[in-house]
């Protein structure tokens, strides 16, 4: 028997492991997949109900593991009475969507992706539930914003649902963002993130002068979760999911979540003005305003959002209250929508599934056709317009009460009560237009299609739901009774105020509300038939207020216009500019300090000065200014100049004893040239002279004179920062760390390569796969690659080689290329098992002395490239397979699977273990673990070089094709 | 007296071969053609694999003679691709 505590975790773990093993079966396997989302809902479900007696009197149970031990964050689970009902409508509701998507989605619709989706939004939502820790919570709230926008998404062809997700996504993921940084404020002001904590310091909280500010954050989290005025608007939008989902999200979850939250932190941030105003006008505001418009959708889905909308408007309000038995009202009403409006939805997708059409304008007289479903749909409506007897009577009573006893002196509080009663009048008019609208009249004549037989599973779920709004109804005292009080508990701790749950409590203000209601909404629906009947969308007075095509503009004017507006104030296609505001602001910078502070050199006295390493010096330079000056009519030329430069940098590192980098260096510098000359080809031609260059007027001159004075100024500031960093000694740093443990610690002498693939291998690990997704890039980008049309043709010399090759006999413009560098390319081919070996050779030793697999695999790439060099594409491609790609892949989970290794030791990822064991030939050798981490690092480098050299490379084959031959003359 | 010899030897000859690769470079930044500058980049390489071997003398570690081994075994590659755009006007066909 497992621990309470066990199953806890269970419950939230068991549906993200069910994620992913759905989502990795065949997609058509519709049983399977349903079968085993619907028993782990089950599991999950069966899990709460036996959980129940350890929560039942205001207890809970609590998991917590260690999870960022120096920020003071655990990974807590905490379950309630509160988070428990939540448990059992997220799992059982779940079970119940499962089992009537089953049946809904279509044999063609990819499934596992959808049940992995719908699993993992449910591990979601279960978390935000049973978390015991703010940032935790947060965490998942924006888990369910990322999941609801794939669920919402997921006919992703059609334009409506990829609108949809996308605009719930902003809407709710802003919401999550406000509600992080609400929480990290009263995390501050409590001292934890520990949701116990926060709970217990509500006096501290209230007081603190942060209050406002923290309060308003979070609530534009839970307001816009739970899609309140003004943030209403994307609800509607998200119709555009599959029913199942919307049955899911909207009932029992993704909307919930927002006051589920407000219910949850409101021991902590409520009994306040602020609390009472934000939250109370926002759930009044939208309490009235979703019932008006749910009046007048034509959509059977569109009615039941607004009124979704209005039903947590409802929920809203009443916590806005600010008093206990408001809440209890709230979770009341919570438990009663989820039930009736989940099955109203799978009702609205029955009808949808067998006629075709959800428009109310189409349908009528379906209560003939489907009796079963008509039958269920009119007990659930009947229950969402508050009719005796069903459940949401009894929430709605209670409402009723609490808005008629609650009494300042405010004009808020006078004016309740009436539009309390007004927006309840508009919920009956739209329940019965839901049920008139499509199960009564004649016969409907324009369907899409007949329906068919009802599969006979597909009702069971509604059918479910609504006997329990029936059984809660008629004796809500014994269904629903325990639950609630072990939820108020959870809430409220000991001190539950009294409320009785009866159908019946006499003749009093409320029942009179509830009566007026009724009649009232009866008699608004026959006075609107005209209106109705007109087929007009959208609503009378409010119709112009389109708060989707007011989101739709700022949309547009924050991501394009702002855009093309920057680009056109600040922005220039011009490299010139770009240089000089960059290297300006990095002068600015710069200098600031230096006009402050002043400048001297350090205490320690410059080295004597080497003549040769002077000259030395003088030449690279030169070089670099040469290369300057070159820059810019003569590329070929600057090039040449900028390897002379590096050469010498190359020089300078083994003169200064850092034979690493001098190496490395080097490499670079060849692989580079290579790499620039393959780019310089597909430059276009240089253009002669620009035109205002080569007359001087004033102008030129003098932007060139400012070009000149910016160079040589940031050149004589990086000279002196770099002066002034070496005459101070080198600050005590980890340097020494490193050094000294080398060897005792890492097992190897050379300090660079056991920093790079031991101590700091993480880093190293984020290096290659960065390197690694840059190649990807470079390949990506240059297959859809388009030179400049100058470019496009063969260059000049081979034109002129092929002519004259053609010339000379029966020769073919590949012969003309074989000769070309015959005795180079000879030795360049020998020399590629010899390029290998060195490779092989730095690599091996890299642990120890100067070299590793960075360097290996720049040398192993020079081998490549040269053999691409002397044969050309297509002789290398004809005998030697490269697949960089893989090389790259294998590389990255080369090095990923050395530092995972570590785990099954029982170490921190990534723990290198070294040893130096005596071969019976060799003698004794270094041998470390991490020395397959730098093969992963080796791998990578050669396999991205390559690529990046080959994509380049392959424009040129892919350009010219030979072309067809022409037509011979006829000589005849 | 040998070493003082060697000490001297060492400082005449990389003087000589900084000498040297002033001359390259001079090819190498007045051109006039850019065979001129290939040329003057591939003495340059030359010269810089000489000095890495007196350094290595100087030093007395074999560090160096590797330096220049990599040098000597790859240092052609960067001439190869300048000469082969020169020739055929790209590098990999």
């Amino acid at each position: 028997m497992m621990s309470d505590e066990s199953l806890l975790a269970l419950v939230l773990a068991l549906p993200f492991a069910g994620s992913l093993v759905v989502g990795f079966l065949p997609s058509n396997r519709h049983n399977l997949e349903a079968w085993l989302a619907g028993a782990i809902a089950l599991a999950g479900l069966a899990i709460a109900l036996a959980l129940y007696p350890a929560v039942a009197d205001g207890k809970a149970i609590r998991v917590a593991v260690e999870w960022l031990p120096t920020l003071g964050l655990d990974f807590t689970l905490r379950m309630d009475g509160f988070a428990w009902l939540f448990t059992v409508l997220v799992t059982g509701i779940g079970l119940l969507v499962v089992l009537y998507a089953r049946y809904y989605m279509s044999p063609d619709d990819p499934v596992a992706r959808f049940f992995a989706f719908l699993l993992g939004f449910m591990g979601a939502m279960l978390g935000i539930v049973l978390s015991g820790n703010l940032i935790q919570l947060v965490f998942f709230w924006e888990l369910t914003s990322l999941s609801s926008f794939l669920l919402i998404g997921y006919w992703h062809h059609t334009a409506k649902a990829r609108d949809g997700a996308r605009m719930a996504l902003t809407v709710t993921a802003s919401g999550g963002l406000c509600l992080f940084v609400g929480v990290v404020i009263v995390g501050h002001i409590v001292g934890s993130y520990d949701l116990d904590r926060v709970l217990e310091s509500g006096a501290a909280i209230r007081s603190h002068a942060l209050y406002v500010p923290a309060l308003v954050l979070i609530l534009l989290g839970a307001l816009t979760k739970s899609a309140q005025f003004p943030f209403h608007f994307w609800l509607p939008q998200a119709m555009a999911a599959p029913t199942p989902v919307s049955a899911y999200l909207h009932s029992a979850t993704m909307v919930k979540a927002g006051v589920f939250l407000m219910v949850r932190l409101w021991p902590a941030l409520g009994y306040t003005e602020a609390w009472f105003w934000i939250v109370g006008t926002a759930g009044l505001c939208t309490f009235v305003l979703g019932a008006y418009l749910a009046m007048f959708q034509q959509d059977l889905k569109g009615l039941l959002a607004y009124s979704t909308i209005s039903h947590l408007g409802l929920i809203t309000l009443l916590i806005g209250l600010d008093s206990p038995t408001g809440i209890v009202a709230a979770i009341f009403h919570m438990m009663n929508h989820a039930t009736f409006k989940a099955s109203l939805f799978m009702a609205a997708g029955i009808i949808d599934h067998e006629t075709g059409t959800r428009d109310i304008r189409r349908l009528s007289g379906l209560l003939r056709l489907m009796p079963v479903t008509a039958g269920l749909a009119i007990l659930a409506a009947a229950s969402m317009a508050g009719v005796p007897l069903l459940n949401g009577f009894l929430s709605k009573e209670m409402f009723f009460a609490e808005a008629v006893a609650h009494h300042s002196s405010s004009a808020f509080d006078r004016v309740l009560p009436y539009l309390a009663a007004l927006a309840a009048m508009f919920s009956v008019t739209y329940s019965l237009r839901f049920i008139h609208g499509a199960f009564f009249g004649p016969p409907p004549a324009d369907l899409p299609r007949q329906p068919p037989p009802l599969p006979s599973w597909m009702a069971a779920p509604v059918a479910l739901l609504v006997s329990a709004c029936v059984l809660v109804g008629m004796f809500p005292a014994v269904t629903a009774g325990p639950f609630l009080d072990s939820a108020a508990r959870g809430v409220l701790g000991a001190h539950i105020p009294t409320y009785s749950l009866a159908v019946w409590h006499g003749f009093n203000v409320p029942l009179l509300m509830s009566v007026v209601a009724m009649a009232g909404g009866a008699l608004l629906y026959l006075a609107l038939q005209r209106y109705l009947s007109s087929g007009i969308e959208g609503s009378p007075l409010l119709r112009r207020l389109d708060s989707q095509r007011i989101f739709d503009r700022i949309m547009i004017a924050l991501t394009l216009r702002a855009g093309r507006i920057g680009l056109e104030t600040a922005g220039t296609r011009r490299l010139q500019p770009q240089l000089r505001l960059i290297l300006g602001v990095a002068c600015a910078a710069a200098l600031w300090p230096l006009l402050q502070l002043g400048m001297a050199a350090g205490p320690l006295a410059p080295s004597a000065l080497d003549p040769a390493l002077t000259l030395v010096w003088v030449v690279g330079a030169a070089c670099a200014i040469a290369a300057a000056y070159q820059a810019k009519y003569h590329r070929f030329a600057a090039l040449i100049l900028t390897g002379g430069a590096g050469l010498v940098v190359c020089v300078t590192f083994a003169w200064l004893s850092a034979p690493d980098l001098a190496l490395t260096q080097l490499l670079v510098e060849i692989v580079t040239t290579v790499l620039l000359l393959l780019g310089l080809r597909w430059l276009p031609k240089r253009e002669e002279m620009v035109e205002a260059d080569r007359h001087r007027t004033p102008r030129v001159l003098l932007r060139r004179a400012a070009d000149l004075a910016i160079a040589t100024v940031v050149g004589i500031g990086v000279a002196a920062i770099a002066y002034a960093v070496m005459t101070r000694p080198a600050p005590d740093s980890r340097a020494s760390f490193f050094v000294e443990r080398a060897y005792t610690e890492g097992g190897g002498t050379n300090v660079v390569n056991v920093i790079l693939v031991d101590f700091r291998g993480f880093d190293t690990l984020g290096e290659i796969a960065v390197l690694g997704v840059v190649a990807l890039t470079v390949y990506a980008l240059l297959r859809r690659f388009r030179p400049a049309p100058d470019s496009i043709v063969s260059p000049e010399q081979q034109v002129r080689q092929n002519a004259r090759a053609a010339a000379a006999g029966p020769r073919q413009p590949a012969d003309a290329l074989a000769d070309s560098l015959l005795v180079p390319a000879l030795v360049m081919r020998l020399l590629f098992p010899v390029i290998g070996m060195v490779a092989v050779y730095l690599f091996l030793r890299g642990h120890d002395l100067p070299g590793g697999g960075f360097v290996a695999g720049l040398t192993m790439s020079v081998a490549f490239i040269l053999q691409y060099m002397a044969g050309g594409t297509r002789w290398v491609e004809a005998r030697l397979i490269i697949l960089p790609v893989r090389w790259i892949g294998v590389g990255l989970l080369l090095a990923a699977l050395t530092g995972l290794g570590a785990w099954a030791f029982g170490y921190p990822f990534l723990t290198s273990h070294a040893s130096h064991p005596t071969l019976p030939v060799v003698g004794k050798v270094p041998l470390a673990s991490a020395i397959l981490f730098d093969l992963g690092v080796f791998v990578l480098v050669v396999g991205a070089t390559v690529l990046i050299l080959i994509a380049l490379a392959h424009q040129s084959i892919r350009t010219h094709r030979p072309t067809k031959p022409e037509p011979a003359p006829d000589h005849a | 007296m040998s070493a003082t010899i060697l000490a001297w030897s060492l400082v005449l000859a990389q003087m000589m071969l900084a000498a040297a690769m002033a001359c390259a470079a001079i090819r190498l930044v007045r051109g006039p053609r850019a065979q001129d500058r290939i040329l003057g980049l591939d003495t340059l390489y030359v010269n810089a694999m000489l000095l890495l071997l007196t350094f290595g003398i100087r030093t007395g570690s074999t560090l160096y003679f590797e330096m220049a081994l990599a040098i000597a075994l790859l240092g052609f590659v960067a001439t190869v691709a300048l000469s082969k755009f020169l020739m055929r006007g790209e590098v990999i066909e």
